[in-house]
């Protein structure tokens, strides 16, 4: 199958240090491409420098050309949509403001997001700040849906939010990848096991693993290895940032904060 | 009784001054992060075209002194324009250097000033009407106040309007919120850059301009002058609000003008006022919240 992105040899580094180092992954042009592991380990900053959001060296080609010299603007236009960890929405405008500032295209798809998120319809002449949590990742998603993209880059879409929304927003997810391949950053295993593909395995700034997300899912003592969690295991209560309460599904976050 | 009503309303002219030079300087912070000490250079350079204007066409008349704002306000806007262009987008991200460079930037323009203008202020006068005073409850106060306020007032509706309901503008409050986000939705945010610098800029030569008649006098010091308290009415108000900005320049300017009748230390004023709100409220009074 072809590729929509493939990075080569990828190096970013923040403030001075390094924190991804010689990444290569290539992501199918079709489907849910999950990228794992643990807190820290530079997935967030592939995303980033996959973007040119932060320092980075080596090759990133979109659709076959070179995009790794371009400034971000010009790599979104290109067709990249982008839904950042801790959603970034401007907080002082309003939904359907941040929703105009979204769109690219001559026929934005405001009834494709309008079916996905009807709550965000209601709540168009709202200010974003005033959303909850998961309100405003729909209206991240929504930002980068609204537009016809060649590649999807989802940071962490279900980071601290309550079981229902995190079904909404991996239904809404489900529904984009149909028409458009995803590169996602996710911890919650159930979400990569109804979405993904593929996965790749990042630890160390490096890529340690690439494959069918089926059969690392099912090896249990990989996923121990990559994430330090049972894909069996039972889910964890935490606090979410949204106004429903209730327990989350396994994460490699949650293993990561029970450690002693 | 006409004591007061004569310092409120020549307060309420005076922040409108600081308002003109203090909405540049906040939305180019805002925006871009660039504390821009050469903004009083754009002033001074619409003062002085203002006046070059008057002598060439009469700025006595009253389509002779439209003609000096108008161009006043264009020579600001195009020596911002330039300004960015040239100076500041080089060094984007590169704070330290950009801040420098309006710093160098502010200094030489002084210099420059001096050579062409001389060191010594040069008297100006305008249309007959704003030499003459109005009386408002028993006070007379000088026309030209009335014609900033005026002016002020035209220019922060206009800029709301601008911001609310254009896509440019939209670009803006978004990028004063978050510039890397607006980049990655695909916008060139640096255009922005240079359209702020360069209604900034024509805000600034506008109240050249009016600051002129205000002080019946045009120098080379005279944006340096008025930057002083801008930049106090752009942190009082919050970096990056205009109407943050709108509110503290007549906080910072009315009482400075009362402290200056009654105690003569109306200066002193202004600077405790910068003092307490930054001790209270740090981000400023209409400013997101520091963290």
């Amino acid at each position: 199958m072809s590729a929509v992105l493939q990075v080569e040899h990828l190096s970013a580094s923040i403030g001075g240090q390094q924190v991804v180092e010689d990444v290569s992954f290539s992501v199918p042009a079709t489907g849910v491409t999950a990228v794992l592991g643990r807190n820290g380990v530079g997935k967030t900053s592939t995303i980033k420098a996959i973007l040119g959001l932060v320092e980075r060296s080596g090759t990133v080609l979109l659709d076959g050309e070179p995009i790794d010299r371009e400034p971000t603007h010009r790599i979104v236009q290109r067709g990249v949509g982008y839904v950042p960890e801790d959603r970034e929405v401007f907080t002082a405008l309003t939904v359907e403001e941040n929703l105009r500032l979204a769109v690219r295209d001559r026929e934005p798809r405001r009834e494709l997001v309008e079916a996905l998120f009807p709550d965000l319809v209601r709540r168009s002449a709202q200010r974003a700040g005033t959303l909850s949590g998961g309100q405003q990742q729909m209206l991240s998603m929504a930002r980068a849906l609204l537009n016809r993209n060649r590649l999807l880059l989802v940071d962490e879409p279900t980071k601290g939010l309550a079981p229902k929304i995190v079904t909404e927003l991996a239904t809404a997810l489900q529904e984009a990848a149909r028409t458009v391949p995803v590169l996602l950053v996710e911890q919650n295993l159930q979400v990569i096991e109804q979405l993904a593909q593929d996965v790749v395995v990042i630890d160390g700034g490096r890529v340690v693993h690439t494959g069918p997300a089926a059969e690392l899912l099912g090896d249990e003592a990989a996923v121990r290895r990559y994430l330090g969690v049972h894909a069996e295991q039972p889910p964890t209560a935490r606090r979410s940032d949204d106004d429903a309460p209730g327990a989350q599904p396994p994460t490699a976050r949650a293993a990561e904060e029970a450690r002693p | 009784m006409s004591i007061t009503v004569l310092l409120l309303i020549t307060g309420l002219g005076l922040g409108a001054l600081y308002f003109l030079v203090a909405s540049g300087l906040s939305l180019i912070y805002g925006l871009m992060g660039v504390l821009n000490f050469a903004h009083g250079a754009f002033l001074t350079l619409g003062a002085f075209i203002g006046f070059e204007v008057s002598r060439a066409v009469g700025a006595t008349t009253w389509p002779g002194f439209a003609v000096a704002v108008v161009l006043g306000a264009l020579a600001g806007a195009a020596i911002a324009a330039l300004s960015e262009l040239l100076l500041i987008r080089p060094l984007y991200q590169r704070h330290i250097e950009q801040v420098l460079v309006t710093v160098g930037l502010g200094l030489v323009t002084v210099a420059l000033y001096e050579g062409i203008w001389g060191t010594d202020p040069i008297f100006i006068s305008g249309p007959a009407w704003l030499d003459r005073t109005t009386s408002v409850l028993g006070a007379n106060v000088p026309n030209d106040r009335f014609l900033a306020i005026g002016a002020a007032v035209a220019v922060l509706v206009g800029l709301v309007l601008f911001l609310k309901h254009t896509r440019y503008g939209l670009v803006i409050r978004a990028g004063v919120e978050n510039r890397a986000m607006v980049t990655a939705l695909g916008i060139d945010v640096r255009r922005s850059f240079t359209l702020v610098f360069t209604i900034g800029g024509a805000a600034a030569g506008l109240g050249g301009v009016l600051a002129s008649q205000y002080f019946g006098y045009v120098s080379a010091h005279l944006g340096g002058t008025l930057l002083i308290f801008a930049f106090i009415v752009t942190v009082i108000g919050g970096l990056g609000s205009l109407t943050g900005a709108a509110l503290a320049a007549v906080l910072v300017a009315v009482p400075q003008q009362f402290a200056n009748y009654y105690l003569g230390i109306g200066d002193l004023i202004a600077v405790l006022a910068l003092a307490l709100v930054l001790l209270v409220r740090p981000s400023g009074l209409m400013g997101a919240k520091a963290a």
